[in-house]
């Protein structure tokens, strides 16, 4: 064994053990903290979210950086995806539940792989009422490096991303207890 | 990255899929190793079984505490399949505590279980860094080494690699290493000279991790955490030394 605590060698090799462990925590110190305030935009967590400008099927336009000093919850999404769907009814209740707090869902339908006639009867039917961004060029698709749907990113009111949830659907109290870790840290 | 496996319409959470993986093979390898320190392979199994149960459960019901306002407005979260609703701290708790009790109640040496066991958490420190590298969380710090890797908009050490490399190493240097087959002497060194040697290489490679926690003047968590894990190792193997000692004296 490295370590046999019934011979003599042990407390010398225990204590040389500790030491360099010390000293290595100690030398390795410091770095990162210098390094964090340069981190590049990247979806993922404790990096700056990528920004993007969509229009919403109502025309209008939404810049995600305008969004700064509120937490927003971005969701890929399309209308054929079966776990998308069976998450939003979920995503509308904790929307209507936060949005006076300022809480924002951007729901970015993937229209590339989507149609907008159906995206439009979707939200017609669940009666949908926080934005539906069109990404017909598949922007936020490339951005965010989506390989699945539902893709889900909770955006601190700094504009760093807490968290990343891949897949669906989320269990509404999912939702509900990242929407307060945001509400409580990344406030500008 | 690949962090999600598609087949049809249902989507296969890879990272997880690999920690499961891992838990099976750790589990086969403990039991196959079981009768070298004296502990039955069914009874091995029982007892780890029993304890990842009580981890989840305990898991979930640590993290429903935290949220409990959430939970009682959605009741039927507490039967999520989302990982994310785990407690880590709680799992470990509770998971810890079920071990105990169970080798408590058979008049078991916790120190051959622990030693018999060791396989499976090495296996775990293997599944966890190949679970990282899938789901592109864990990664390593800037560097501009010719091995770095592009990720997250830098050129990075693969620090991934690092953590299976060596976890692999120390699986393989417990598993197969003839030194450490012959010594079962003293029950539950093997374990502790793992835990120190593992929480040791935690210490090393956080260095290079890039998105650890950071407490006091900059320091990394993990490698306090680490610094703690392997002097508490250390007392224990000091310890189990010292009544030996007084075993063979009386």
């Amino acid at each position: 064994m490295p370590y046999s605590p019934d011979k003599p060698s042990f407390f010398p090799a225990a204590g040389l053990t500790l030491i360099l462990c010390a000293v290595w925590i100690f030398l390795s110190s410091g770095a990162e903290r210098a390094a964090a305030g340069e981190l590049p935009p990247a979806p993922q967590a404790g990096f700056p979210a990528p920004d993007f400008t969509l229009q919403t099927i109502e025309g209008e336009t939404i810049t995600l950086s305008d969004l700064a000093g509120r937490p927003v919850l971005v969701n890929l999404w399309a209308s054929w995806c079966a776990p998308c769907r069976a998450e939003m009814p979920a995503l509308q209740r904790t929307y209507e539940r936060f949005k006076d707090s300022g809480f924002v869902v951007l729901a970015v339908n993937v229209t590339a792989q989507d149609s907008r006639e159906a995206v439009e009867a979707f939200v017609s039917t669940h009666e949908l009422t926080f934005p539906i961004l069109l990404d017909p060029e598949g922007v936020v698709t490339s951005l965010y490096e989506n390989r699945a749907l539902p893709s889900s990113y909770f955006i601190r009111p700094d504009g760093v991303v807490s968290e990343v949830v891949i897949g669906g659907p989320m269990a509404e109290v999912l939702i509900v207890t990242r929407i307060e870790t945001l509400f409580t840290i990344g406030a500008p | 990255m690949f962090p999600i496996l598609q087949i049809g319409g249902l989507a296969i959470q890879v990272p997880g899929l690999l920690i499961l993986l891992g838990i099976w093979l750790g589990l086969h390898t403990a039991e196959r190793g079981a009768g070298r320190h004296g502990v039955p392979a069914e009874t091995l199994y029982n007892l780890a079984f029993n304890a990842i149960i009580a981890a989840v459960v305990g898991a979930r019901l640590a993290y429903a505490g935290l949220h409990l306002d959430a939970f009682i407005r959605s009741p039927l979260g507490l039967f999520s399949l989302r990982p994310e609703l785990l407690d880590p701290l709680g799992g470990l708790a509770a998971g810890g505590l079920a071990f105990y009790i169970a080798v408590r109640r058979r008049s078991l040496d916790p120190g051959r279980v622990l030693d018999a066991l060791t396989p499976l958490v090495a296996m775990l420190l293997i599944a966890i860094p190949v679970a990282h590298l899938a789901a592109g969380t864990g990664y390593g710090a800037p560097t501009e080494l010719p091995w770095a890797v592009d990720v997250w908009g830098a050129s990075r050490h693969p620090i991934q690699v690092y953590e299976i490399l060596a976890a692999t190493g120390i699986f393989a240097w417990f598993q197969y290493g003839p030194r450490i087959r012959n010594q079962t002497r003293i029950s539950g060194v093997g374990f502790l000279n793992f835990l120190v040697i593992s929480a040791a290489a935690r210490v090393f490679l956080e260095a290079f991790r890039g998105d650890g926690l950071l407490i006091g003047p900059g320091f990394r968590l993990a490698q306090v955490a680490g610094w703690a894990i392997a002097a508490a190792g250390l007392a224990g193997l000091w310890a189990l030394g010292r009544r030996a000692h007084e075993a063979v004296s009386e």
